[in-house]
């Protein structure tokens, strides 16, 4: 059944995806069956029973023992797939005690991940391998999902008050975290990534943050953070205007821009740093004030490369 | 079916309730059921084609991920999200709901119960200016900025976003009010009007399966349209009853949408399931199998599907015990949808089936309604729907129940009484290829976004992963395959218009009243009241020559 595991569900990144598969498969032959039986006996009787002159059809109403046979007969089977799938279910809703806990925090369109120890991340998101992680989650503006397929869990992440989802990661690399509760127009970009790590690998994740800075120029650098980091669903690099966005970054480095107070400020390293950590102090004229702040979620590494990638991007 | 004083057609051929009257006034303050029911099916059928337009639409802009179309962007973001709100808004509320009851059974529920008119012919003519009247504002809403909540208005998106939500879901709410007075009044008129010995269980199923549907449409629109004043009101002066930012719980208004859009779901499909049962055994030439138990499913599954709302939301938050119960009561309602296609499978079998268009719409249904069946089990079943959910193989099935189950019965009933509707007969040739193609099409566009979904591509989607790329493709491919099929449908049926009327009184040898009656009929429908001497699939006798003619 590998064949059918790989065409239609996606790689399975824990324990309960793949129990989750087995049924999954088993559910695909059983309906299969009843599908090919339906399909058969219709073919036969239009086949075997088409149309003759002068045939006078038997006159049968009703049928109690075959009446009863196809009612219960899928009746016990469809109590037997209900209790498969609530012992999946309840499994994958209590997370274990010593499971590792990280809050999530959705907005529009930005997931951001707060550590145990403080460490903040947007968009990305570390845990060991073989440990089970609790994401306590909490949205800021409207509904949205968690959905990780490779996980085979889902979870509405609702304004107001805290959900949850768990699992227990035991393939290592990367997993995918998909907005599955339409949320407006960033909805299908609102993606982050969940590295499985090793043990010592997240240990030293945790106390250095990542290393592809020290491999790459800043201008390098500042790009992937403003595809990773939420930045790229508001502000576009091309000089074109994002719909209920923000300004592009073409250009806007050492321009005078004219601010919603009517005064000139010139855009340099200082506003750029000003306007990621605190981007409400200045909002340019005829921009909605709607961008979140920074502070905290970027490594002053992280603050310089994106400076050094707008600046790159200056006309 | 009758012993009805038999007057050979031709003495009746020139009057009828076309032609009985004269001028559009006449057409606008008639009271008559069948040109109500004419009425309906045009204004329905143009939504259809709207409803269409957006998905056909939807399908160019995935093509490829880029949405790029003859080397430009056809969509952003912000359109894409009206154009799949719009889509969905249109075929539910304007297209699927009303479609077989208002439109068809409105024509053939007095016909078929030997009835000179509905109970309150003034109640129906008075329900088709009010979903006229809902139209007209769902057309505002979408000319002055469109929707972009998706159709479901889920809060707090839907109180915070500003597209014209209150405009719509006024539309919603009006509409609404037209589905209760047809409910109402063709609840009212089986109760009443039944020709003299036609008792409860000598009623043709079709009118079994349109009493089910009123009862859920008199019970369960109401809630829906309570659920869109408090929206309303949420949006205009923040009572604070949805969001969660002044006090109120957005998991509220699902519990209350879908308290009302789950029963709905059954409004769609269970007058889709009335009307193969009719088909069946006219085109098997055979009596129903199971009568009773086809005619007590339908009221099963309207009284259980009020109980089963929360299936649409496991992961919503709500408790893992209501989760639990919810999926529990899933199952129990597949039951009866399940002992339906078999009784449909025993009328067939020593049946002597022709396969002329009615049929093989029939045929269809029961294909692509067993897979959009079956594959409710997996969504059932708790813990694979929290992977499958909000991905595109919920799609996938509620188009196969809704699409290739109401949709294809609409389609099938249209042709099945398109004769009797107009007095014309449709080239069967023409029928049939366009059957063959919606079929293909259907399955081309659908099969591959089960496939989508379980791999995991979540639904409303703009941007999607590359790797989605060939299925979404496929799927555009099937769209315009489907979208040909449809289309040839309607100019079958729209030519034949253009002859001479030529369809005899019962050209599929049909044994319930509407066959005794001439095509078209006159406009109170008999010439004599029918009296009822035997049941409505009784093929124990060859059929009257003179009946034939």
């Amino acid at each position: 059944m590998n064949w059918m595991r790989s065409l239609m569900l996606p790689m399975a990144g824990s324990v309960h995806a793949r129990e989750m598969d087995n049924f999954y498969i088993f559910l695909v032959l059983l309906t299969t069956f009843f599908f090919v039986l339906v399909a058969g006996l219709t073919v036969w009787s239009v086949v075997r029973y088409r149309r003759r002159p002068g045939v006078i059809t038997p006159h049968i109403t009703d049928n109690m023992g075959l009446e009863l046979t196809w009612s219960v007969i899928p009746l016990l089977i469809l109590m037997g797939v209900f209790f498969w799938g609530v012992r999946g279910f309840l499994g994958a809703t209590v997370a274990p005690g010593n499971s590792l806990e990280i809050t999530v925090t959705a907005k529009q369109w930005v997931w951001s991940f707060e550590y145990p120890d403080g460490t903040r991340t947007v968009n990305e998101v570390h845990v060991p391998v073989g440990k089970p992680v609790r994401f306590v989650m909490g949205s800021q503006d409207v509904l949205h999902s968690f959905f990780v397929p490779t996980m085979r869990v889902k979870q509405d992440v609702v304004p107001g008050r805290y959900t949850d989802v768990w699992f227990t990661p035991d393939v290592e690399g990367l997993h995918r975290v998909a907005c599955a509760e339409y949320c407006g127009k960033g909805h299908s970009d609102m993606a982050a990534k969940i590295y499985v790590d090793s043990q010592e690998k997240y240990q030293h994740w945790l106390e250095e943050g990542g290393d592809e800075w020290k491999s790459i120029s800043p201008v390098a650098f500042g790009k992937l953070l403003y595809e990773s980091k939420g930045c790229s669903t508001c502000h576009t690099v091309d000089g074109s205007r994002m719909a209920g966005g923000g300004p592009s970054w073409k250009g806007v480095f050492g321009r005078m821009e004219m601010m919603s107070d009517h005064k000139q400020y010139l855009a340099d390293e200082n506003y750029i740093r000003e306007s990621i950590l605190n981007p409400q102090a200045k909002i340019v004229m005829g921009y909605e004030p709607i961008m979140p702040t920074y502070q905290g979620l970027l490594r002053d590494r992280e603050l310089n490369a994106l400076i050094a990638y707008i600046k790159s991007l200056r006309n | 079916m009758a012993a009805v004083a038999h007057v050979p057609a031709q003495a009746h051929a020139q009057t009828n309730y076309l032609n009985a009257q004269k001028g559009v006034w006449s057409w606008m303050t008639t009271v008559d059921h069948k040109r109500i029911g004419i009425m309906y099916l045009s204004l329905i059928s143009t939504s259809f084609f709207l409803g269409g337009i957006f998905a056909l639409l939807i399908r160019l802009s995935l093509l490829n991920p880029k949405h790029m179309v003859f080397g430009k962007v056809i969509f952003d973001a912000e359109t894409y999200n009206r154009i799949f709100t719009l889509h969905g808004v249109v075929m539910v509320f304007l297209f699927i709901i009303p479609s077989i009851p208002a439109a068809l059974g409105n024509f053939v529920l007095p016909l078929m119960l030997g009835a000179k008119d509905v109970a309150f012919p003034r109640l129906n003519l008075l329900s088709l200016y009010i979903y006229f009247v809902g139209a007209v504002f769902g057309i505002a809403a979408m000319v002055t900025g469109g929707v972009d909540t998706g159709w479901t208005f889920y809060t707090p998106y839907s109180t915070t976003t500003n597209s014209q939500v209150t405009l719509m879901t006024m539309a919603a709410f009006i509409l609404g009010f037209s589905s209760i007075f047809t409910g109402l009044n063709f609840i009212a008129t089986i109760h009443k009007l039944r020709a003299p010995g036609m008792g409860w269980f000598q009623m043709p199923l079709f009118c079994w399966g349109i009493y089910a549907t009123a009862i859920i449409q008199v019970l369960a629109t109401p809630v829906l349209g309570i659920t869109l004043v408090l929206l309303m009101l949420e949006r205009s002066f923040q009572i604070g009853i949805f969001d969660p930012r002044i006090g109120g719980d957005p998991v509220l208004f699902q519990h209350f949408f879908w308290f009302y859009s789950h029963p709905a779901v059954y409004i769609m499909i269970l007058p889709g399931m009335a009307i193969i049962s009719e088909i069946i055994p006219t085109f098997s030439q055979k009596t129903i199998f199971g009568y009773r138990s086809i005619a007590f499913s339908s009221v099963a599954i309207a009284l259980v599907g009020f109980l089963v709302w929360g299936h649409h939301m496991f992961v919503s938050g709500q408790s893992p015990l209501a989760s639990v119960i919810f999926s529990f009561l899933t199952f129990l309602v597949a039951i009866p949808s399940g002992i339906k296609i078999f009784n449909w499978l025993a009328t067939m079998w020593r049946g002597n089936i022709k396969l002329d268009a009615p049929m093989l719409y029939a045929i269809s249904f029961l294909l692509l309604f067993s897979i959009g069946g079956l594959t409710g089990i997996f969504l059932g079943a708790l813990s694979v729907d929290i992977h499958l959910t909000d991905t595109y193989f919920v799609v996938a099935h509620f188009h196969y129940v809704m699409m290739g189950g109401t949709v294809i019965a609409f389609i099938a009933g249209l042709h099945y009484w398109w004769p009797k509707m107009t007095g014309r007969m449709y080239s069967e040739k023409i029928a049939r290829v366009a059957c063959a193609l919606t079929f293909i099409g259907f399955n081309v566009t659908f099969m591959s976004q089960f496939l989508l979904g379980s791999r995991g591509m979540p639904r409303r989607y703009y941007n999607y992963l590359d790797q989605f790329q060939p299925l979404h493709a496929f799927s555009t491919y099937g769209s315009w395959i489907l979208g040909a099929g449809l289309g040839l449908t309607a100019i079958c049926l729209l030519s034949s218009l253009r002859k001479a009327p030529d369809a005899p009184r019962n050209p599929w040898g049909g044994r319930t009243l509407e066959w005794t009656t001439q095509s078209p009929p006159i406009e109170h429908n008999f010439d004599v009241d029918p009296v009822l001497t035997h049941g409505p699939y009784d093929y124990r006798k060859p059929l009257p020559v003179e009946v034939e003619a």
